[in-house]
């Protein structure tokens, strides 16, 4: 996502110079102005809408409605959810991603196509499978539901292929010549992961929590079944606006969304900031 | 000793958070055989949420697929101010939360807002009916086609279009004959993803639809519907139907992805 | 005229590519635009085919105005550099697409294609598809392709730019051949100034996005309008602050009137030819490097060593510019 937004100029207002015939093969012409429109009729409109009755009642509104002891408390829990499960992620994205590059064992294939299967999964499903391993009902003997140990692991399941899937690549392009520089100037395997491998992956490593983190606090489906949605323990921010829609307080489910939103594009310009100065480094 | 223990700790975590949960689901389904699954599948409501689903998915499909592919050519082949704010605009949908979503659109076409009140007037219901589980399903599936396209529209250059206009094709005939089967197998992917996401859409059509069992209930909505009605078997089978169609899902984008270098 | 170019110019961004250029191209030439990169000459062309649009100046096919017709309604044939091949069709279906999208009856189609094939000798390979073929069969393709519609005009953008240096040579014999075979007006782009002379009847030079000088090989080569024709057409060294061809130059053991000093640096020998490079002294300049290109019977003639002093001067015809 790119977020520097270029205001001056809006793609409305290009016009196709010429008729028909001599229309340049470069001129965007009405095309530009349907793309346009459906956007602002699906995904502009809608949003601005829900901004406007977040803030509509002036910011003393805004933030009593934001505050409000359970709406506050679910996103906390949201936020602080979210950067564990990012964490985790860090950590055991790459882990999965090195096994998965550098190590050879049999089904390897098979894992590696799994990967993906939590973005092909509807969240409801993924919340339902979960709850049935680690419900009430457990084979194993545990119980996360309605606990917020049971809303990280729903959170971790449906994230899992962000840092897998961006720390994967970099490491398959990363020039093994480099490691085998430094075992033969006398670094251990040890020194060697930490001073040249790790350097190298950590801006895929932040990207792919960033984007974790950024789908974690809008994470809904998952977690219904299976954090019980207690007010004060395990309800998380969607889940908290959508009582407040079912309860027809769309002012307020409107402000704690403007705060929802207002997170996730900070998240997004930061990272698509560290990008570009990641890419100046070169 | 180290790669052992690396193997053993990724595929502990593949294990438990993803391979027993699910394998779990597919085993509770089918442990008393086909015929209950089959039974719980074909009662009248489930019949119903599946075609209310099928025909979501496939209005979002072909919007989203007419759209994506003229916002792709318009990103890679045209030139024209505000390019950057376009493209940063067709993937905002990903960072939106599926309530907030239904949220939206609610308050922009819902009935106590300005625009639904006109659209009420007229007699089109959006909110609460297919339309607007239509538009819902539209927003969070929005980027999946323009982005599977983009890359391989700018890989395989203009070249071969300029050279079907020396030969007398026209737009249309350029577009039909040189851009689309070039684009063939990343458009495949983008459908496929597409249609996925839309059919297990759940958090945006929750908010949209309603609910109303027989109505506007999704595949999605009635797993929920019926594990809450503690039927659980049900719910299990139905969970499983969408979770085949995830599977599948994965095994037709794995041969469609295009592949690097190619 | 086939093609008449009336002032035409075209900047890419604040970058101007073409500055008023005019060029006249003959019914039935074979034309080539020679120049370094950069210069505009893919530009001009493109503008001819219509795949750019002039800022301003008009462009002429056969009498017709052009300048504003999308490039399907002109009938041109353009091969590209990079051939353009439609990877998804077979040969077949690439040399048959323009006569399908102007709907032609099967029969004669498959007649004709068949015949192009035979033309570009593809016709083993009809059935394969770009990926399977060599670049020097994927550019004859590419030719029949363009040849297929029956073009007023024919237009190659460095047709043999991306091929290695045997396969061009062979080509170019070959683009030659068929020229005289087909006898469609054909303007083809290049930076080589040897392939310009082989292959082409008429030149014309661009540089800077400007037409610098047009005419026969020959005229160019023997008439070059300024020093920078005569450099790029052909080898060229200074002798007395004079533009001069290296085979110009005499050598002479002893100093005679108008010639001028100069010590043996080096001697290469290529073959038949002989390089001899030389420092001159003359009275007005600084020293100068001078490079002259003799036979080997001359050298030998004039046992010429490393070291040596000689006395050099540009034979009475030789054709000099003053820089």
């Amino acid at each position: 996502m790119t977020a520097t937004l270029d205001r001056t100029a809006a793609p409305g207002a290009t016009k196709a110079p010429g008729s028909a015939r001599v229309r340049g093969p470069k001129s965007p012409g009405l095309g530009l102005g349907l793309a346009v429109l459906y956007l602002s009729l699906i995904v502009l409109f809608p949003l601005a809408a829900v901004a406007w009755r977040g803030v509509e009642g002036g910011p003393q509104a805004f933030w009593s409605a934001v505050t409000t002891p359970d709406s506050w408390a679910a996103l906390k829990l949201t936020l602080g959810a979210s950067a564990l499960v990012a964490i985790i992620n860090v950590v055991m994205g790459t882990v999965i991603a090195w096994v998965l590059v550098r190590d050879r064992f049999w089904g390897k294939g098979v894992v590696d196509a799994l990967i993906d299967l939590p973005f092909a999964l509807p969240t409801i499903v993924a919340g339902l499978v979960l709850l049935a391993l680690y419900g009430v009902t457990s084979p194993l003997h545990v119980n996360l539901a309605y606990t917020r140990a049971g809303v990280v692991v729903a959170l971790l399941f449906v994230t899992l292929p962000f840092v897998v899937r961006t720390v994967q690549p970099v490491l398959q392009e990363l020039d093994r010549d480099m490691e085998q520089a430094a075992y033969s100037l006398g670094a251990g395997p040890g020194l060697t992961f930490r001073r040249i491998i790790l350097p190298n992956l950590v801006p895929a490593m932040v990207s792919g929590a960033g984007l974790a983190f950024t789908r974690a606090i809008a994470e809904f489906g998952s977690t219904v079944l299976l954090s019980g949605n207690l007010p004060f323990q395990t309800q998380v921010a969607a889940v908290n606006i959508f009582g407040r829609i079912e309860g027809d307080d769309t002012a307020s489910a409107a402000a704690v969304s403007t705060a929802l939103l207002v997170v996730s594009f900070l998240v997004l310009v930061v990272l698509d900031l560290l990008q570009r100065w990641g890419s100046r480094r070169g | 000793m180290a790669k052992w223990i690396l193997r053993l700790v990724a595929l502990a975590y593949l294990l438990f958070l993803l391979i027993l949960p699910i394998g779990l689901i597919g085993w509770r389904t089918f442990a008393d055989g086909l015929a209950p699954v089959i039974e719980s599948l074909t009662s009248e409501e489930a019949l119903h949420a599946m075609r209310v689903t099928v025909e979501v998915a496939i209005w979002a499909v072909v919007l989203n697929t007419v759209f994506g592919v003229g916002a792709a050519i318009l990103l890679v082949r045209r030139e024209f101010p505000g390019k950057r704010l376009l493209n940063a605009l067709i993937d905002l949908p990903l960072a939106v939360s599926p309530v907030v979503v239904g949220l939206a659109l609610i308050l922009a076409y819902g009935k106590y807002s300005t625009v639904g009140g006109w659209l009420e007037t007229a007699g089109i219901q959006v909110i609460f009916s297919v339309p607007g589980m239509v538009l819902a399903t539209v927003f969070v599936s929005l980027p999946l086609v323009v982005r599977a396209i983009v890359p391989v529209l700018e890989q395989m250059g203009d070249d071969q279009e300029q050279a079907a206009r020396t030969l007398g094709a026209g737009g249309w005939a350029t577009f039909r004959r040189i851009t689309v089967p070039g684009i063939r197998g990343a458009l495949g992917y983008g459908i496929v993803l597409c249609l996925a996401r839309a059919l297990g859409e759940y958090g945006a059509v929750a908010v949209v639809s309603g609910k109303i069992v027989g109505e506007t209930q999704t595949l999605t909505l009635f797993v929920e519907e019926r594990y809450l009605n503690y039927e659980v078997l049900t719910a299990f089978a139905a969970a499983s139907l969408l979770a085949l169609v995830a599977v599948a899902t994965l095994l037709i984008t794995r041969v469609l992805r295009p592949k690097e270098g190619n | 005229m086939a093609i008449e170019v009336r002032d035409v110019s075209k900047s890419f961004g604040s970058t101007p590519v073409l500055k008023d250029v005019s060029v006249d191209i003959t019914s039935g030439s074979l034309t080539a635009l020679l120049g370094p990169s950069g210069g505009g000459k893919s530009t001009l062309l493109r503008v001819i085919a219509g795949l750019e649009t002039p800022d301003a100046g008009t462009v002429t096919i056969s009498g017709v105005d052009a300048t504003r017709l999308s490039p399907q309604r002109r009938n041109v044939g353009f091969v590209f550099q990079h051939y353009a091949a439609f990877k998804h069709m077979s040969v077949f279906r690439n040399v048959a697409f323009g006569l399908e999208i102007r709907k032609r009856p099967k029969a004669e189609i498959r007649k004709r294609v068949d015949e192009l094939l035979q033309l570009v000798h593809l016709e083993q390979f009809r059935d394969r598809y770009p990926a399977q073929l060599s670049g020097g069969q994927r550019q004859r393709m590419a030719l029949a392709r363009a040849l297929a519609v029956e073009p007023e005009v024919l237009l190659l953008d460095e047709p043999f730019g991306a091929l290695d240096a045997q396969v061009r040579k062979e080509l170019r014999t070959w683009l030659r051949r068929l020229h005289d075979e087909v006898h469609v007006t054909t303007v083809f782009v290049t930076h080589d100034q040897e392939e310009a002379m082989d292959v082409s009847d008429s030149i014309v030079v661009l540089a800077d996005g400007q037409v610098q000088q047009a005419g026969t090989p020959q005229q160019l080569y023997d008439e070059p309008a300024s020093p920078f024709v005569m450099s790029f057409l052909g080898p060229v060294t200074r002798l007395d602050g004079r533009l001069v061809r290296p085979h110009d130059i005499d050598i002479a053991t002893s100093p005679e009137p108008g010639t001028v000093e100069a010590t043996v640096n080096r001697i290469v020998h290529l073959g038949f030819e002989v390089r001899v490079e030389l420092q001159a002294r003359s009275a007005a300049e600084d020293p100068e490097d001078v490079w002259v290109q003799v036979t080997r019977g001359t050298a030998e003639g004039l046992r010429l060593r490393t070291g040596d002093t000689v006395h050099l001067r540009a034979i009475p015809s030789a054709l000099s510019l003053t820089v």
